[in-house]
Protein backbone atom coordinates (compact mmCIF):
# COMPACT_ATOMS: atom_id res chain seq x y z
CA UNK A 1 0.00 0.00 0.00
CA UNK A 2 3.21 2.04 0.40
CA UNK A 3 3.97 4.89 -2.50
CA UNK A 4 7.87 5.34 -2.25
CA UNK A 5 8.83 8.58 -2.24
CA UNK A 6 10.03 10.74 -5.22
CA UNK A 7 7.20 8.89 -7.60
CA UNK A 8 4.49 11.24 -6.74
CA UNK A 9 4.29 14.69 -8.37
CA UNK A 10 3.97 17.96 -6.22
CA UNK A 11 -0.14 18.26 -6.64
CA UNK A 12 -0.89 15.34 -5.45
CA UNK A 13 1.80 15.31 -2.83
CA UNK A 14 0.78 18.61 -1.89
CA UNK A 15 -3.21 17.54 -2.24
CA UNK A 16 -2.55 14.26 -0.03
CA UNK A 17 -0.79 16.36 2.73
CA UNK A 18 -3.41 19.37 3.17
CA UNK A 19 -6.39 16.32 3.18
CA UNK A 20 -4.36 14.57 5.50
CA UNK A 21 -3.91 17.76 8.11
CA UNK A 22 -7.18 18.50 7.69
CA UNK A 23 -8.37 14.44 8.62
CA UNK A 24 -6.36 14.61 11.74
CA UNK A 25 -7.33 17.96 12.50
CA UNK A 26 -10.48 16.46 13.05
CA UNK A 27 -9.98 13.26 14.36
CA UNK A 28 -7.60 14.99 17.79
CA UNK A 29 -10.33 17.24 17.82
CA UNK A 30 -13.12 14.21 18.47
CA UNK A 31 -10.33 12.24 20.81
CA UNK A 32 -10.44 13.40 24.06
CA UNK A 33 -7.41 13.36 26.19
CA UNK A 34 -8.07 10.83 28.40
CA UNK A 35 -8.55 8.52 25.47
CA UNK A 36 -5.20 8.97 24.26
CA UNK A 37 -3.71 6.47 25.49
CA UNK A 38 -6.46 3.42 24.48
CA UNK A 39 -6.19 4.93 21.31
CA UNK A 40 -2.13 4.89 20.75
CA UNK A 41 -2.27 1.47 22.28
CA UNK A 42 -4.36 0.17 19.68
CA UNK A 43 -2.62 1.63 17.56
CA UNK A 44 0.52 -0.50 18.20
CA UNK A 45 -1.26 -3.06 18.30
CA UNK A 46 -2.50 -2.34 14.53
CA UNK A 47 1.30 -1.87 13.83
CA UNK A 48 2.67 -5.22 15.14
CA UNK A 49 -0.75 -6.56 13.49
CA UNK A 50 0.68 -5.22 9.87
CA UNK A 51 3.75 -7.52 10.72
CA UNK A 52 1.89 -10.34 10.90
CA UNK A 53 1.98 -12.59 7.34
CA UNK A 54 -1.02 -14.55 6.37
CA UNK A 55 -0.40 -17.22 4.05
CA UNK A 56 -2.11 -17.41 0.36
CA UNK A 57 -1.26 -19.93 -1.92
CA UNK A 58 2.67 -19.72 -1.99
CA UNK A 59 3.25 -16.33 -1.37
CA UNK A 60 1.82 -14.52 2.05
CA UNK A 61 0.63 -10.86 2.30
CA UNK A 62 0.92 -8.49 5.14
CA UNK A 63 -2.21 -7.65 6.92
CA UNK A 64 -3.72 -3.66 6.60
CA UNK A 65 -6.47 -3.88 8.96
CA UNK A 66 -7.62 -0.51 8.32
CA UNK A 67 -11.24 -1.50 7.87
CA UNK A 68 -11.01 -2.61 11.35
CA UNK A 69 -9.23 0.02 12.77
CA UNK A 70 -12.03 2.39 11.40
CA UNK A 71 -14.29 -0.04 12.85
CA UNK A 72 -12.92 0.62 16.82
CA UNK A 73 -11.69 3.97 16.62
CA UNK A 74 -14.02 6.20 14.11
CA UNK A 75 -12.21 9.65 12.96
CA UNK A 76 -9.08 9.46 15.62
CA UNK A 77 -8.18 6.27 13.02
CA UNK A 78 -6.45 9.16 11.01
CA UNK A 79 -4.50 10.47 13.25
CA UNK A 80 -3.77 6.59 14.52
CA UNK A 81 -2.82 6.05 11.31
CA UNK A 82 -0.97 9.04 10.51
CA UNK A 83 1.47 7.47 13.59
CA UNK A 84 1.52 4.11 12.49
CA UNK A 85 3.10 5.09 9.06
CA UNK A 86 5.47 7.66 10.73
CA UNK A 87 6.99 4.98 12.75
CA UNK A 88 7.04 2.27 9.78
CA UNK A 89 8.97 5.24 8.40
CA UNK A 90 11.05 5.43 11.01
CA UNK A 91 11.92 2.07 11.18
CA UNK A 92 11.84 0.89 8.21
CA UNK A 93 12.02 3.24 5.98
CA UNK A 94 8.88 2.19 4.35
CA UNK A 95 7.15 5.36 2.78
CA UNK A 96 8.52 8.71 4.36
CA UNK A 97 8.69 12.24 5.00
CA UNK A 98 6.65 13.47 1.89
CA UNK A 99 4.71 11.08 1.27
CA UNK A 100 3.22 10.94 4.43
CA UNK A 101 0.49 12.99 3.72
CA UNK A 102 -0.84 10.98 0.50
CA UNK A 103 -0.19 7.15 2.36
CA UNK A 104 -1.90 8.15 5.23
CA UNK A 105 -5.25 9.73 3.40
CA UNK A 106 -4.77 6.15 1.40
CA UNK A 107 -5.11 4.51 3.85
CA UNK A 108 -7.60 6.43 6.52
CA UNK A 109 -10.20 7.48 4.27
CA UNK A 110 -11.17 4.24 3.49
CA UNK A 111 -11.09 3.85 7.25
CA UNK A 112 -13.34 6.17 8.04
CA UNK A 113 -15.68 5.58 5.18
CA UNK A 114 -15.91 1.90 6.91
CA UNK A 115 -16.69 3.41 10.10
CA UNK A 116 -19.77 5.25 8.83
CA UNK A 117 -21.20 2.41 6.63
CA UNK A 118 -20.74 -0.43 8.84
CA UNK A 119 -19.53 0.10 12.53
CA UNK A 120 -23.75 0.12 12.95
CA UNK A 121 -24.58 -2.48 11.03
CA UNK A 122 -21.71 -5.00 12.73
CA UNK A 123 -23.34 -4.35 15.87
CA UNK A 124 -26.44 -5.56 15.41
CA UNK A 125 -27.48 -8.45 16.97
CA UNK A 126 -28.31 -10.18 14.01
CA UNK A 127 -25.32 -12.13 13.26
CA UNK A 128 -26.08 -12.86 9.43
CA UNK A 129 -25.76 -9.00 9.05
CA UNK A 130 -23.09 -8.73 11.83
CA UNK A 131 -20.87 -10.88 9.49
CA UNK A 132 -21.56 -9.91 6.16
CA UNK A 133 -20.67 -5.88 7.79
CA UNK A 134 -17.51 -7.11 9.21
CA UNK A 135 -16.78 -8.74 5.99
CA UNK A 136 -17.26 -5.74 3.66
CA UNK A 137 -15.78 -3.71 5.94
CA UNK A 138 -12.72 -5.42 5.67
CA UNK A 139 -12.77 -6.00 1.83
CA UNK A 140 -13.93 -2.71 1.47
CA UNK A 141 -11.22 -1.21 3.63
CA UNK A 142 -8.50 -2.75 1.22
CA UNK A 143 -10.48 -2.13 -2.31
CA UNK A 144 -10.93 1.27 -0.97
CA UNK A 145 -7.52 1.73 -0.25
CA UNK A 146 -6.13 0.16 -3.76
CA UNK A 147 -8.25 2.57 -5.81
CA UNK A 148 -7.07 5.70 -4.10
CA UNK A 149 -3.14 4.49 -4.78
CA UNK A 150 -3.90 3.79 -7.92
CA UNK A 151 -5.63 7.33 -8.01
CA UNK A 152 -2.85 8.94 -6.87
CA UNK A 153 -0.71 7.75 -8.74
CA UNK A 154 -2.73 8.18 -12.27
CA UNK A 155 -2.91 12.00 -11.35
CA UNK A 156 0.94 11.94 -11.49
CA UNK A 157 0.82 10.93 -15.08
CA UNK A 158 -0.65 8.74 -17.14
CA UNK A 159 2.28 6.47 -17.78
CA UNK A 160 1.51 4.90 -14.81
CA UNK A 161 -1.91 3.63 -15.79
CA UNK A 162 -0.40 0.02 -16.23
CA UNK A 163 0.84 -0.22 -12.59
CA UNK A 164 -2.04 1.44 -11.56
CA UNK A 165 -4.24 -1.84 -12.72
CA UNK A 166 -1.53 -4.04 -11.55
CA UNK A 167 -1.70 -2.63 -8.22
CA UNK A 168 -5.65 -2.79 -8.04
CA UNK A 169 -5.94 -6.28 -9.60
CA UNK A 170 -2.88 -7.58 -6.95
CA UNK A 171 -5.01 -6.94 -4.14
CA UNK A 172 -7.73 -8.67 -5.09
CA UNK A 173 -6.39 -11.51 -2.92
CA UNK A 174 -5.79 -9.19 0.14
CA UNK A 175 -9.06 -7.88 0.02
CA UNK A 176 -10.50 -11.42 0.51
CA UNK A 177 -8.58 -11.98 3.06
CA UNK A 178 -8.76 -8.54 4.83
CA UNK A 179 -12.57 -9.32 5.08
CA UNK A 180 -12.39 -12.68 6.21
CA UNK A 181 -9.95 -11.82 9.55
CA UNK A 182 -11.77 -8.80 10.07
CA UNK A 183 -15.37 -10.71 9.73
CA UNK A 184 -13.45 -13.52 12.50
CA UNK A 185 -11.78 -10.92 14.88
CA UNK A 186 -15.48 -8.36 14.93
CA UNK A 187 -16.79 -11.70 15.74
CA UNK A 188 -14.41 -12.36 18.55
CA UNK A 189 -14.51 -9.36 19.99
CA UNK A 190 -18.25 -8.89 19.70
CA UNK A 191 -18.66 -12.07 22.00
CA UNK A 192 -15.51 -11.39 24.11
CA UNK A 193 -15.07 -7.36 25.04
CA UNK A 194 -18.40 -5.81 23.01
CA UNK A 195 -17.73 -2.39 24.55
CA UNK A 196 -14.44 -2.69 22.13
CA UNK A 197 -16.77 -1.86 19.32
CA UNK A 198 -18.24 0.81 20.79
CA UNK A 199 -15.77 3.29 19.48
CA UNK A 200 -13.55 4.83 21.87
CA UNK A 201 -13.63 8.46 21.82
CA UNK A 202 -16.68 8.81 22.94
CA UNK A 203 -16.58 9.97 26.42
CA UNK A 204 -16.44 8.54 29.42
CA UNK B 1 12.01 -7.10 14.92
CA UNK B 2 11.44 -3.53 16.00
CA UNK B 3 14.53 -1.84 16.93
CA UNK B 4 16.00 1.53 15.85
CA UNK B 5 19.49 -0.34 14.22
CA UNK B 6 21.11 3.13 13.43
CA UNK B 7 20.22 5.23 16.53
CA UNK B 8 23.09 4.62 18.28
CA UNK B 9 26.50 5.75 17.64
CA UNK B 10 29.23 8.57 17.83
CA UNK B 11 28.95 11.26 15.13
CA UNK B 12 28.82 14.57 14.32
CA UNK B 13 25.31 14.27 12.64
CA UNK B 14 24.38 11.43 15.86
CA UNK B 15 25.13 14.81 18.02
CA UNK B 16 23.46 17.37 15.90
CA UNK B 17 20.73 18.72 17.66
CA UNK B 18 17.29 16.75 16.68
CA UNK B 19 15.52 19.65 15.77
CA UNK B 20 17.80 20.81 13.06
CA UNK B 21 17.33 17.28 11.85
CA UNK B 22 13.60 17.06 11.59
CA UNK B 23 14.01 20.41 9.24
CA UNK B 24 16.80 19.42 7.43
CA UNK B 25 15.39 16.00 6.77
CA UNK B 26 11.69 17.82 5.66
CA UNK B 27 13.21 20.46 3.16
CA UNK B 28 15.82 18.11 1.62
CA UNK B 29 13.04 15.41 0.97
CA UNK B 30 10.24 17.80 -0.39
CA UNK B 31 12.94 19.86 -2.69
CA UNK B 32 14.16 16.48 -4.10
CA UNK B 33 10.96 14.55 -4.51
CA UNK B 34 9.82 17.91 -6.86
CA UNK B 35 13.17 18.32 -8.14
CA UNK B 36 13.17 16.81 -11.70
CA UNK B 37 16.89 17.68 -13.15
CA UNK B 38 19.36 14.99 -13.81
CA UNK B 39 22.04 16.94 -12.39
CA UNK B 40 20.10 18.59 -9.29
CA UNK B 41 19.25 14.77 -8.29
CA UNK B 42 22.93 13.83 -8.86
CA UNK B 43 24.33 16.27 -6.14
CA UNK B 44 21.55 15.54 -4.10
CA UNK B 45 22.34 11.93 -4.00
CA UNK B 46 25.73 13.05 -3.13
CA UNK B 47 24.33 15.34 -0.08
CA UNK B 48 22.76 11.97 0.82
CA UNK B 49 25.78 10.01 0.54
CA UNK B 50 28.09 12.86 3.01
CA UNK B 51 25.22 12.82 5.61
CA UNK B 52 25.41 8.96 5.59
CA UNK B 53 29.21 8.95 5.67
CA UNK B 54 29.72 11.80 8.40
CA UNK B 55 27.22 9.56 10.28
CA UNK B 56 29.33 6.92 10.44
CA UNK B 57 26.99 3.84 10.26
CA UNK B 58 27.57 0.53 8.98
CA UNK B 59 27.28 0.77 5.12
CA UNK B 60 26.54 -2.77 4.72
CA UNK B 61 23.32 -2.21 6.86
CA UNK B 62 22.82 0.56 5.24
CA UNK B 63 22.49 -0.70 2.19
CA UNK B 64 20.90 -4.00 2.80
CA UNK B 65 18.16 -1.73 4.40
CA UNK B 66 17.98 -0.14 0.82
CA UNK B 67 17.87 -2.92 -1.28
CA UNK B 68 14.51 -4.30 1.18
CA UNK B 69 12.51 -1.37 0.41
CA UNK B 70 13.16 -0.75 -3.41
CA UNK B 71 10.05 -3.16 -4.07
CA UNK B 72 7.76 -0.39 -4.91
CA UNK B 73 10.75 0.81 -7.13
CA UNK B 74 11.62 -2.56 -8.97
CA UNK B 75 7.55 -2.69 -9.81
CA UNK B 76 8.15 0.53 -11.65
CA UNK B 77 11.50 -1.20 -13.59
CA UNK B 78 9.06 -3.88 -14.72
CA UNK B 79 6.35 -1.40 -16.27
CA UNK B 80 7.24 1.74 -16.60
CA UNK B 81 9.72 1.56 -19.79
CA UNK B 82 6.97 -0.36 -21.63
CA UNK B 83 4.11 1.90 -20.72
CA UNK B 84 5.82 5.10 -21.45
CA UNK B 85 5.30 6.59 -24.72
CA UNK B 86 8.38 7.80 -26.54
CA UNK B 87 11.51 6.47 -28.90
CA UNK B 88 11.74 2.57 -28.74
CA UNK B 89 14.99 1.34 -27.40
CA UNK B 90 14.19 -2.58 -27.73
CA UNK B 91 11.56 -4.57 -27.94
CA UNK B 92 10.53 -7.82 -25.82
CA UNK B 93 8.06 -9.62 -27.83
CA UNK B 94 5.02 -7.49 -28.38
CA UNK B 95 6.41 -5.27 -26.08
CA UNK B 96 8.58 -1.93 -26.83
CA UNK B 97 10.45 -0.60 -24.26
CA UNK B 98 11.43 3.11 -24.40
CA UNK B 99 14.32 5.54 -23.77
CA UNK B 100 12.22 7.78 -22.22
CA UNK B 101 10.59 5.45 -19.85
CA UNK B 102 13.66 4.21 -18.57
CA UNK B 103 14.82 7.53 -18.04
CA UNK B 104 12.20 8.09 -16.13
CA UNK B 105 12.23 5.31 -14.03
CA UNK B 106 16.01 5.72 -13.34
CA UNK B 107 15.31 8.97 -11.89
CA UNK B 108 12.50 7.85 -9.75
CA UNK B 109 14.98 5.02 -8.93
CA UNK B 110 17.46 7.93 -7.45
CA UNK B 111 15.17 10.15 -5.97
CA UNK B 112 13.50 7.40 -3.76
CA UNK B 113 16.68 6.44 -2.64
CA UNK B 114 17.91 9.62 -2.34
CA UNK B 115 15.35 10.32 0.46
CA UNK B 116 16.12 7.34 1.99
CA UNK B 117 19.29 7.53 2.45
CA UNK B 118 19.15 11.57 4.00
CA UNK B 119 16.61 9.80 5.94
CA UNK B 120 18.26 7.08 7.64
CA UNK B 121 21.00 9.35 8.19
CA UNK B 122 19.64 12.08 9.75
CA UNK B 123 16.01 10.99 11.30
CA UNK B 124 17.58 7.33 11.63
CA UNK B 125 20.46 8.53 13.95
CA UNK B 126 17.78 10.13 16.58
CA UNK B 127 15.88 7.77 19.35
CA UNK B 128 12.43 7.60 18.90
CA UNK B 129 11.24 9.47 22.04
CA UNK B 130 14.05 11.94 21.62
CA UNK B 131 12.37 12.60 18.02
CA UNK B 132 8.84 13.25 19.46
CA UNK B 133 10.11 15.22 21.91
CA UNK B 134 11.54 17.39 19.23
CA UNK B 135 8.34 17.10 17.85
CA UNK B 136 6.87 18.93 20.37
CA UNK B 137 9.51 21.85 20.27
CA UNK B 138 8.79 22.21 16.48
CA UNK B 139 4.75 22.69 17.37
CA UNK B 140 3.52 19.62 16.34
CA UNK B 141 0.21 19.35 17.99
CA UNK B 142 0.05 18.00 21.82
CA UNK B 143 -2.30 14.90 21.38
CA UNK B 144 -0.58 14.08 17.86
CA UNK B 145 2.93 14.14 19.65
CA UNK B 146 1.56 11.81 23.26
CA UNK B 147 0.18 9.36 20.39
CA UNK B 148 3.45 8.80 19.32
CA UNK B 149 4.75 8.72 22.26
CA UNK B 150 2.29 5.74 23.45
CA UNK B 151 2.43 3.96 20.21
CA UNK B 152 5.91 3.54 20.31
CA UNK B 153 6.37 3.45 23.68
CA UNK B 154 3.77 -0.12 23.94
CA UNK B 155 5.07 -1.54 20.35
CA UNK B 156 7.59 -3.45 22.18
CA UNK B 157 5.19 -4.75 24.49
CA UNK B 158 2.67 -5.74 22.41
CA UNK B 159 5.04 -7.13 20.15
CA UNK B 160 6.23 -9.68 23.29
CA UNK B 161 2.56 -10.55 23.77
CA UNK B 162 2.23 -11.44 20.18
CA UNK B 163 5.31 -13.60 19.94
CA UNK B 164 3.97 -14.90 23.39
CA UNK B 165 0.37 -15.93 21.42
CA UNK B 166 2.20 -17.12 18.26
CA UNK B 167 4.58 -19.52 20.69
CA UNK B 168 1.09 -20.60 22.29
CA UNK B 169 -0.22 -21.26 18.87
CA UNK B 170 3.30 -23.58 17.89
CA UNK B 171 2.86 -25.36 20.93
CA UNK B 172 -0.31 -26.83 19.70
CA UNK B 173 0.50 -27.91 16.69
CA UNK B 174 -0.69 -24.82 14.68
CA UNK B 175 1.08 -24.95 11.11
CA UNK B 176 -0.26 -21.65 8.93
CA UNK B 177 -1.88 -22.73 5.33
CA UNK B 178 -4.10 -21.33 2.69
CA UNK B 179 -7.48 -22.69 4.66
CA UNK B 180 -10.70 -20.62 6.72
CA UNK B 181 -8.87 -22.00 9.69
CA UNK B 182 -6.09 -20.73 9.23
CA UNK B 183 -7.17 -17.60 8.46
CA UNK B 184 -9.81 -17.84 11.81
CA UNK B 185 -7.14 -18.60 14.35
CA UNK B 186 -4.97 -15.43 12.30
CA UNK B 187 -8.21 -13.32 12.82
CA UNK B 188 -8.67 -14.81 16.58
CA UNK B 189 -4.69 -13.96 17.14
CA UNK B 190 -5.45 -10.55 16.20
CA UNK B 191 -8.44 -9.75 18.30
CA UNK B 192 -6.73 -11.30 21.13
CA UNK B 193 -4.05 -8.80 20.85
CA UNK B 194 -6.42 -6.02 20.65
CA UNK B 195 -8.49 -7.10 23.34
CA UNK B 196 -5.63 -7.17 25.33
CA UNK B 197 -4.24 -3.84 24.55
CA UNK B 198 -7.39 -2.59 25.13
CA UNK B 199 -7.05 -4.15 28.46
CA UNK B 200 -3.44 -2.82 29.17
CA UNK B 201 -4.03 0.51 28.04
CA UNK B 202 -7.23 0.95 30.76
CA UNK B 203 -4.49 -0.49 33.27
CA UNK B 204 -1.93 2.54 32.05
CA UNK B 205 -3.99 4.89 32.19
CA UNK B 206 -5.33 4.33 35.47
CA UNK B 207 -1.30 4.20 36.47
CA UNK B 208 -1.56 7.44 35.00
CA UNK B 209 -3.93 9.14 36.88
CA UNK B 210 -2.50 8.00 40.02
CA UNK B 211 0.37 9.09 39.57
CA UNK B 212 -1.69 12.67 39.32
CA UNK B 213 -1.63 13.09 35.22
CA UNK B 214 -3.82 15.74 34.28
CA UNK B 215 -3.32 15.19 30.35
CA UNK B 216 -0.26 17.25 29.59
CA UNK B 217 3.43 16.05 28.84
CA UNK B 218 5.42 18.89 30.87
CA UNK B 219 8.68 19.14 29.09
CA UNK B 220 11.08 19.49 31.34
CA UNK B 221 14.64 19.82 29.64
CA UNK B 222 14.63 21.74 26.46
CA UNK B 223 17.44 21.24 23.00
CA UNK B 224 20.19 23.98 23.48
CA UNK B 225 21.67 24.72 20.07
CA UNK B 226 25.27 24.53 20.23
CA UNK B 227 28.04 26.53 17.75
CA UNK B 228 28.99 23.08 16.14
CA UNK B 229 24.90 22.54 15.57
CA UNK B 230 24.28 25.59 14.07
CA UNK B 231 27.64 25.52 11.47
CA UNK B 232 26.21 22.73 10.32
CA UNK B 233 22.53 23.86 10.07
CA UNK B 234 23.52 26.25 8.01
CA UNK B 235 25.98 24.42 5.66
CA UNK B 236 22.77 22.02 4.99
CA UNK B 237 20.60 25.12 4.60
CA UNK B 238 22.88 26.28 2.10
CA UNK B 239 23.63 22.88 -0.08
CA UNK B 240 19.31 22.75 -0.14
CA UNK B 241 19.04 26.26 -1.15
CA UNK B 242 22.01 25.74 -3.93
CA UNK B 243 19.87 22.46 -4.86
CA UNK B 244 16.79 24.18 -5.44
CA UNK B 245 18.90 27.00 -6.99
CA UNK B 246 19.88 24.81 -9.55
CA UNK B 247 16.47 23.48 -9.99
CA UNK B 248 14.37 27.12 -10.53
CA UNK B 249 16.92 29.25 -10.32
CA UNK B 250 17.02 30.19 -14.37
CA UNK B 251 13.43 30.88 -14.73
CA UNK B 252 14.23 33.34 -12.18
CA UNK B 253 16.35 35.50 -13.89
CA UNK B 254 15.44 34.52 -17.89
Amino acid sequence: MHISEGVLSAPVLVMGAAITAAGCGIGLKKLDYDRVPQVAILTSAFFVASLVHVPIGPSSVHLVLNGLMGLLLGWPAFPAILIALFLQALLFQFGGITTLGVNTFNMAFPAIICFYLFAYAVKQRNNLISMGAAFACGFFGILLGSFMVAISLVFTGDPFMGIAKVVVIAHLPVMIIEGLITLFSAGFLKKLKPELLEVVHAKR
Amino acid sequence: MVAEEFSSGNSLIHDLDPRIKIIVATLFSIIVAVADRTEVLLLALLFSACCVIVSNLPLIKVIKRLLLVNGFILLLWILLPFTYPGKTLFSLGPLDATVEGIRYALSITIKSNTIILACIALLGTTPIFTLAHALRHLYVPDKLVQLLFFSYRYIHVIYFEYVRLVNAMKIRCFRPRSDLHTYKAYAHLVGMMLLKSYDRSERVYDAMLCRGFKGKFWMLDHFSLKRSDLILFIIMLLSITGLGFLQWGKGLFS
